[in-house]
C-alpha cells in the first residue's frame, strides 16, 4: 500500500471551483451572524464580515476575543453553532473536505512532525492533498527556497529556531497552492528579527495575489500586513476598516505621551482637562489625543506641568483599540 | 477509502526511523519467552502427569506458544493505540494538521487502524515463525493463527484508541496496563487452562477478550479447531463485535477531539 501509492492518480478531483466573479464584491469568505458556542460559553457572538479575493484581511483583538474560534470555523474544522458562513462559495457544513482542499492553514501552534525531516514534513503534507510524489517533491523544494530553508532540508525539525519552524509551517500551508491562506497569530512568540523576515515572506505572497486572512494581537503586524481589518473584543466585532481609516475615525493624528514622576499622576486632578480632544490615563502614563502634539506639550508646560518624559507620536491601531474598548491589546 | 491510505503513509514514514530496532525486538520477544517459559519452565511441567493431563496431552511449549502469540499482539495493540494516538492528537498534533487538509476524522481513525493491523500482522507472523522453529506448531492451520491474533489485537486497539482520544495526558494509560492488560495477560488461559481457576472465577475469564483470542489461536495452531467449529465462530464473533463497537466509539471521540482543537 505504501510502496505503490506513488502511481495513484491525483484525487480530490471535485471539479472546478465556482467561477470567481471579477467584480469588487466577489467574496472568498462571507459570514452573517456567525456564532460559536462551547456549552454556555459564547466564543463568537453573531459576527458579520466578508473577505474579497486578493485581499489581506485581519482580525485584531486581545487573547480570548474569539479570533481563533472564527479561524477554525473558516478552516472547516470547527462546526458553526449558528449563523451563516460561506467559504470559497461553499458551505463548510456540507463541503468541508472540498473547501479544505483549496485553503492553507497556519495554526497558532506549530503542528510539525518532529519524527520527520524538514523536507519530509512538506512532502507528506502534499500527499494529504492527493498530490503525486513527484509533484510534492518539486513543490517542497520550491517552497524551501521561498522560505530560505533549503540548506536545512534534510535536518530534523526539532533543532530549528522558532522563526524557522514558523516559516516551515507557512511553507507547508502553501504546498497545495491555496486560494486562501489562514494565519492564526503568525508571529506570536518570535523575536523582532524573525518577525520581520516572516512579514517579508507574507508580503511577497500578498503581492502575488494570495488572499491572506490573519489574526493578531500586534497592532504593528496588522498595520504592516492588512488591507482591511476588523477589531474584535469579547466575541464581537467592534469596528471595521483599513488601518488608516480606523485611525482617522477613532483617533487623532498625533498622540502625546506624558510620564510623570512616581505618585504625581494621581495628584493631577483636573489640571490636564482641555489640553486635548481626549485623554487616557494609563497606570504608567497619560495619553493626550490632539492633532498637534507639540501644541499640547506647550500648553501643558504653560500650566506648569513638569512631566519626566514627553513623547509625541503618530496614532496607531493600539490607540483605536484603547478608544473602542478602554483596554490595551496586550494585557 | 483511498484517502485514509495517506494516513497509513505518514505512519509508515514515521516508522522508517525505528524500523530495524522494532523488527529485531519482534524476533527477540518470542525467542526469550518461548525459551524461558516454554522450554525452561516446560521441562518441569512436562514431568508432571497431572499437568500433562490438564493440558490434554500437550507439551507445555505447545500449549503456551499460541496463547503467548495472542497475548503478545494484545500488548502491542494496546501500546500502539495509546502513545502514537496521544502524540498525534496532543503532543505534536499532527492529526490536527491533517484535519486542515481534505482528510477527515474518519480517515484518520481508519488509517491508524490499518497501520496498527499492519504492525500486528508483522509481529504475529514473526512470532509464528519462531514458534514453528521451536517445534510448537502442530498443524499447518497455524498460518490462520496469524489473522486470529491480529483480530484479537484489533479488539483491544479500537476501544483503547477511542479512549486515548479523550485524554490530554497519558496518566491513565498506566492504569489500563495495570488493571486491564496485565491481569488479562495472566488469567486468560495463556499460561494455564482456565479450568485450573476456582470455579467461581472461571466465568469471568470467559468475559476476557484475550481468552477468546487465546482459544482461537490455540485451536488453529494445534489443528483442533474442527472439534468445536461452533465455539471458534463464537470466539470470532465476540472479537469482531468488540472491534466494531470500538471503531464506532473511536470515530466519535476522534471527531469530537479534532473539532475541539
Amino acid at each position: 500500500m505504501y510502496v505503490t501509492a506513488s502511481s495513484e492518480p491525483v484525487e480530490y478531483d471535485f471539479g472546478p471551483m465556482p467561477e470567481m466573479r471579477t467584480s469588487a464584491d466577489a467574496a472568498l469568505i462571507r459570514a452573517r451572524g456567525l456564532t460559536k458556542r462551547f456549552g454556555d460559553f459564547t466564543a463568537v457572538d453573531g459576527i458579520d464580515f466578508a473577505v474579497a479575493k486578493g485581499e489581506s484581511f485581519g482580525f485584531l483583538g486581545p487573547n480570548g476575543a474569539g479570533k481563533t474560534s472564527t479561524m477554525r470555523m473558516i478552516g472547516c474544522v470547527s462546526p458553526v453553532s449558528d449563523g451563516e458562513l460561506e467559504v470559497l462559495g461553499r458551505d463548510p457544513r456540507l463541503d468541508g473536505p472540498r473547501i479544505r482542499s483549496r485553503i492553507g492553514v497556519v495554526p497558532q501552534q506549530d503542528t510539525l512532525d518532529t519524527e520527520l525531516t524538514v523536507r519530509e514534513n512538506l512532502v507528506i503534507y502534499g500527499r494529504y492533498f492527493g498530490m503525486s510524489r513527484a509533484e510534492c517533491r518539486r513543490r517542497a523544494d520550491e517552497l524551501l527556497d521561498f522560505i530560505q530553508l533549503s540548506e536545512r532540508a534534510n535536518d530534523p525539525v526539532e533543532p530549528l529556531s522558532g522563526g524557522m519552524k514558523r516559516r516551515l509551517t507557512i511553507a507547508r500551508a502553501l504546498i497545495n497552492e491555496p486560494d486562501l491562506l489562514l494565519l492564526d497569530e503568525p508571529t506570536t512568540g518570535l523575536d523582532p528579527q524573525a518577525r520581520h523576515l516572516l512579514w517579508d515572506r507574507l508580503y511577497r505572497l500578498k503581492q502575488r495575489g494570495v488572499t491572506l486572512v490573519l489574526t493578531t494581537h500586534y497592532m504593528d503586524e496588522a498595520e504592516q500586513l492588512c488591507d482591511r481589518l476588523v477589531v474584535m473584543d469579547k466575541a464581537k466585532i467592534v469596528a471595521e476598516g483599513s488601518p488608516r481609516a480606523l485611525i482617522e475615525r477613532y483617533s487623532t493624528k498625533e498622540v502625546t505621551e506624558l510620564r510623570f514622576p512616581a505618585g504625581v499622576q494621581e495628584t493631577l486632578d483636573g489640571k490636564l482637562d482641555g489640553l486635548a480632544e481626549r485623554m487616557e490615563l494609563l497606570p504608567d502614563r497619560v495619553l493626550l489625543y490632539a492633532d498637534d502634539g507639540e501644541a499640547a506639550v506647550a500648553a501643558a508646560h504653560q500650566r506648569g506641568l513638569r512631566p519626566e518624559t514627553v513623547l509625541v507620536r503618530r496614532s496607531t491601531l493600539e490607540d483605536v483599540f484603547l478608544r473602542l474598548t478602554g483596554r490595551s491589546l496586550i494585557e | 477509502m483511498t484517502v485514509m491510505t495517506r494516513v497509513v503513509e505518514l505512519r509508515a514514514m514515521q516508522y522508517r526511523r525505528t524500523f530495524r530496532a522494532s523488527i529485531f525486538s519482534s524476533f527477540l520477544n518470542p525467542v526469550l519467552f518461548l525459551l524461558a517459559m516454554g522450554v525452561g519452565l516446560g521441562t518441569y511441567v512436562d514431568r508432571s502427569e497431572t499437568a500433562t493431563q490438564a493440558l490434554g496431552g500437550l507439551s507445555y511449549l505447545q500449549f503456551l506458544a499460541p496463547g503467548l502469540l495472542a497475548a503478545t499482539t494484545m500488548q502491542a495493540a494496546a501500546f500502539e493505540s495509546m502513545f502514537p494516538i496521544m502524540a498525534g492528537l496532543t503532543w505534536q498534533k499532527v492529526f490536527h494538521a491533517m484535519y486542515a487538509t481534505p482528510i477527515t476524522p474518519r480517515d484518520i481513525v481508519a488509517g491508524n487502524l490499518v497501520w496498527i493491523a499492519i504492525r500486528l500482522t508483522t509481529i504475529a507472523a514473526i512470532f509464528t515463525i519462531v514458534m514453528t522453529l521451536f517445534g510448537a506448531a502442530a498443524s499447518p492451520l497455524i498460518v490462520l493463527a496469524i489473522p486470529a491474533a491480529v483480530l484479537t489485537g484489533l479488539a483491544f486497539a479500537t476501544p483503547i484508541a477511542a479512549f486515548a482520544a479523550t485524554q490530554r495526558t497519558p496518566d491513565k494509560f498506566n492504569s489500563i496496563f495495570r488493571f486491564g492488560i496485565t491481569p488479562l495477560f495472566l488469567f486468560s488461559g495463556t499460561f494455564f487452562p482456565i479450568s485450573n481457576l476456582p470455579a467461581a472465577i472461571q466465568p469471568i475469564a470467559w468475559l476476557s477478550p484475550l481468552w477468546h483470542g487465546v482459544e482461537l489461536a490455540r485451536a488453529l495452531a494445534l489443528g483442533t479447531i474442527g472439534q468445536a467449529p461452533g465455539l471458534a465462530l463464537v470466539h470470532v464473533a465476540v472479537l469482531a463485535t468488540i472491534f466494531l463497537a470500538g471503531s464506532w466509539w473511536a470515530f466519535r471521540t476522534f471527531a469530537a477531539r479534532l473539532a475541539r482543537g
